[in-house]
C-alpha cells in the first residue's frame, strides 16, 4: 500500500516516499513523512508495520549519532547501511522482528558519490542505482528500467520521479495523491517540492 | 585514622568517608581546567600537559563533546573520565531517543553525579578521580556552567576552575568576572585564558581553548589564535605593571 521509491545519479541521490498514512479504509493522513534524516547526509525511508517504523529508524538514528560522539566522525553510508542491516538480521529470528522496509540513502565525503542501499525486513540489502518498495513499486521500476539516466540533472530527475509517480497514480487500486521528495548532495539533505495533484497538474501545462 | 580509610563504605568517627577525600585530592593533582558562562556563549580552557617527544600531540584530549550542546572538560584520573564520558553519551542519546529532546545540561550533570555517588556507596569499587565541568546551552538558549566533583554533587557556576592551582584560578575568577566582562565571546574567552595564564607557563602551546557558542557551534581554537590573545593579556599587563609603578614612584615623591 505504501511506496518508495529511490534513484542514485552521479552527484545526488533523490527518494521520493508516498504522504499517505492509512489504517483499515481510514486515511488518518495524507502528508505524513516517512523518513528520517539520520545525520548530516544520511537520510532513511522506511515503510511497514506501524510503530515499528519510528521505532526502528529512531533507534537506528540514535545509534548513529552515538557513533558520532564517540569516535568524533560520522558513519560513512555504507557502515550505517551495513549497521542497520545488521540489527534487522538480529531481531529477525527473535520473539519480536521488525517488520519494516527501508531505502538508505547518503552521501559518502571519502569518495564523493552518493549512495542508494535497499533493505526489506528480512534483512536482505542491496546497493543499487534505483529501488523502490511496495505495488506501487512494481510499476515504477519498469519506468526507471526505460528512463532512468545517471548523468540527470536534479530538475530531469524530479520530472522522471513525477513520470513514475503519475504511473503509480493510475494503475494502482490505492490513491496515493502525494508523494514527498528529498534529495541529498555534498551540501546536505534538502527537502523538495512534495508532489502533489497541483504539481502534477502545472507539469502537464508547463 | 587508620582503618576509616580503607574501605568506601565506612564512615570514620568524625564523619568523613575518607576514600572520597582522597579522591579529591587525586583531582588537585590533575591538570587545571577552566570553565566560563558568558553572556551567549561558553567557554572551556584546559592546561595541556607538557606530551614527551615521541608522543602524538591530537591523543591528549580533555576536552570532550557529550552531545551537540554539551561539552565536557575533567580534571584528575582520565582512564576514569574515560568511563563516565562513554556512559554520559550513550545516556544522552537515550534521553532523545525516549523523550524526543536534548537533554538539559541539569539532567545530564545530574546523570554525572549520580553515577559518581553510586561508586561512594558500593562496595568493593572506588569513587570516580575526577571533577568534571559540564557546559553548554539548554534547549532555550541559556548558556550553563555545571560542576561535578568525586563525592556526586553538583552545583551550578558563572566561572569556576578545577585541578592543580584551582584556588588560585578561582580567586583571580572572583575578582575579574563581572557581567560586563563576559558580555562578549571575545571577552570571555579572553577572561578564561587570563584565568590560566595565572598558573599555567605562558604561551599558546600550553592551552587548549574550545567555545560553545548558542547555535551549538562548537569550535576549539587554533594555538595562533590562543598565542594572539595571550600577547593582548601580556600586554595588559605589563601597561598595568608599568602604571603601577608610575603610581608608586609618584607617591613615594
Amino acid at each position: 500500500m505504501e511506496c518508495l521509491v529511490g534513484m542514485q545519479c552521479n552527484d545526488f541521490v533523490m527518494v521520493a516516499a508516498d504522504m499517505t498514512a492509512a489504517r483499515s479504509i481510514l486515511v488518518k493522513k495524507s502528508d505524513h513523512k516517512k523518513y528520517l534524516k539520520l545525520s548530516d547526509k544520511l537520510l532513511m525511508a522506511v515503510t511497514g508495520e506501524s510503530g515499528d517504523t519510528n521505532q526502528f529508524s529512531e533507534y537506528v538514528a540514535k545509534n548513529i549519532m552515538l557513533y558520532k560522539m564517540r569516535n568524533g566522525y560520522e558513519l560513512s553510508p555504507a557502515a550505517a547501511a551495513s549497521f542497520t542491516r545488521r540489527n534487522l538480521a538480529g531481531y529477525l529470528r527473535s520473539r519480536t522482528p521488525y517488520h519494516v522496509n527501508l531505502l538508505v540513502a547518503g552521501y559518502d565525503d571519502e569518495s564523493g558519490k552518493p549512495e542508494l542501499y535497499y533493505m526489506d525486513y528480512l534483512a536482505s540489502m542491496a546497493k543499487l542505482p534505483y529501488a523502490s518498495h511496495g505495488y506501487g513499486g512494481s510499476f515504477t521500476t519498469s519506468i526507471l528500467d526505460r528512463h532512468f539516466r545517471p548523468d540527470m540533472t536534479r530538475a530531469q530527475a524530479y520530472a522522471l520521479m513525477i513520470e513514475c509517480v503519475k504511473e503509480v497514480q493510475k494503475r494502482l487500486i490505492i490513491n496515493l495523491p502525494n508523494f514527498s521528495v528529498t534529495v541529498i548532495d555534498k551540501e546536505g539533505i534538502v527537502d523538495m517540492e512534495p508532489i502533489t495533484q497541483a504539481v502534477i497538474a502545472n507539469q502537464a501545462t508547463a | 585514622m587508620s582503618g576509616y580509610d580503607r574501605a568506601i563504605t565506612m564512615f570514620s568517627p568524625d564523619g568523613h568517608l575518607f576514600q572520597v577525600e582522597y579522591a579529591q585530592e587525586a583531582v588537585k593533582k590533575g591538570s587545571t581546567a577552566v570553565g566560563v558562562r558568558g553572556n551567549n556563549v561558553v567557554v572551556l580552557g584546559v592546561e595541556k600537559k607538557a606530551v614527551a617527544k615521541l608522543q602524538e600531540d591530537r591523543t591528549v584530549r580533555k576536552i570532550c563533546q557529550l552531545d551537540d550542546h554539551v561539552l565536557m572538560a575533567f580534571a584528575g584520573l582520565t582512564a576514569d573520565a574515560r568511563v563516565l564520558i562513554k556512559q554520559a553519551r550513550v545516556e544522552c542519546q537515550s534521553h532523545k531517543l525516549t523523550v524526543e529532546d536534548p537533554v538539559t545540561l541539569e539532567y545530564i550533570t545530574r546523570y554525572v553525579a549520580s553515577l559518581k555517588q553510586r561508586y561512594t556507596q558500593s562496595n568493593g569499587r572506588r569513587p570516580f578521580g575526577i571533577s568534571c565541568l559540564i557546559t553548554g546551552f539548554d534547549n532555550d538558549k541559556t548558556p550553563r556552567l555545571y560542576q561535578t566533583d568525586p563525592s556526586g554533587t553538583y552545583h551550578e557556576w558563572k566561572a569556576n576552575a578545577i585541578g592543580r592551582n584551582a584556588k588560585t584560578v578561582r580567586e583571580f575568577l572572583e575578582k575579574n568576572y563581572t557581567p560586563e566582562n563576559v558580555a562578549t565571546e571575545e571577552q570571555t574567552v579572553k577572561l578564561a585564558i587570563k584565568a590560566l595564564l595565572e598558573v599555567v607557563q605562558s604561551g599558546g602551546k600550553n592551552l587548549e581553548v574550545a567555545i560553545m557558542r548558542e547555535d551549538s557551534k562548537l569550535s576549539m581554537l587554533e594555538v595562533s589564535e590562543i598565542e594572539k590573545v595571550v600577547a593582548v593579556v601580556e600586554k595588559e599587563k605589563e601597561e598595568e605593571a608599568a602604571t603601577k609603578k608610575k603610581e608608586s614612584k609618584s607617591e613615594a615623591k
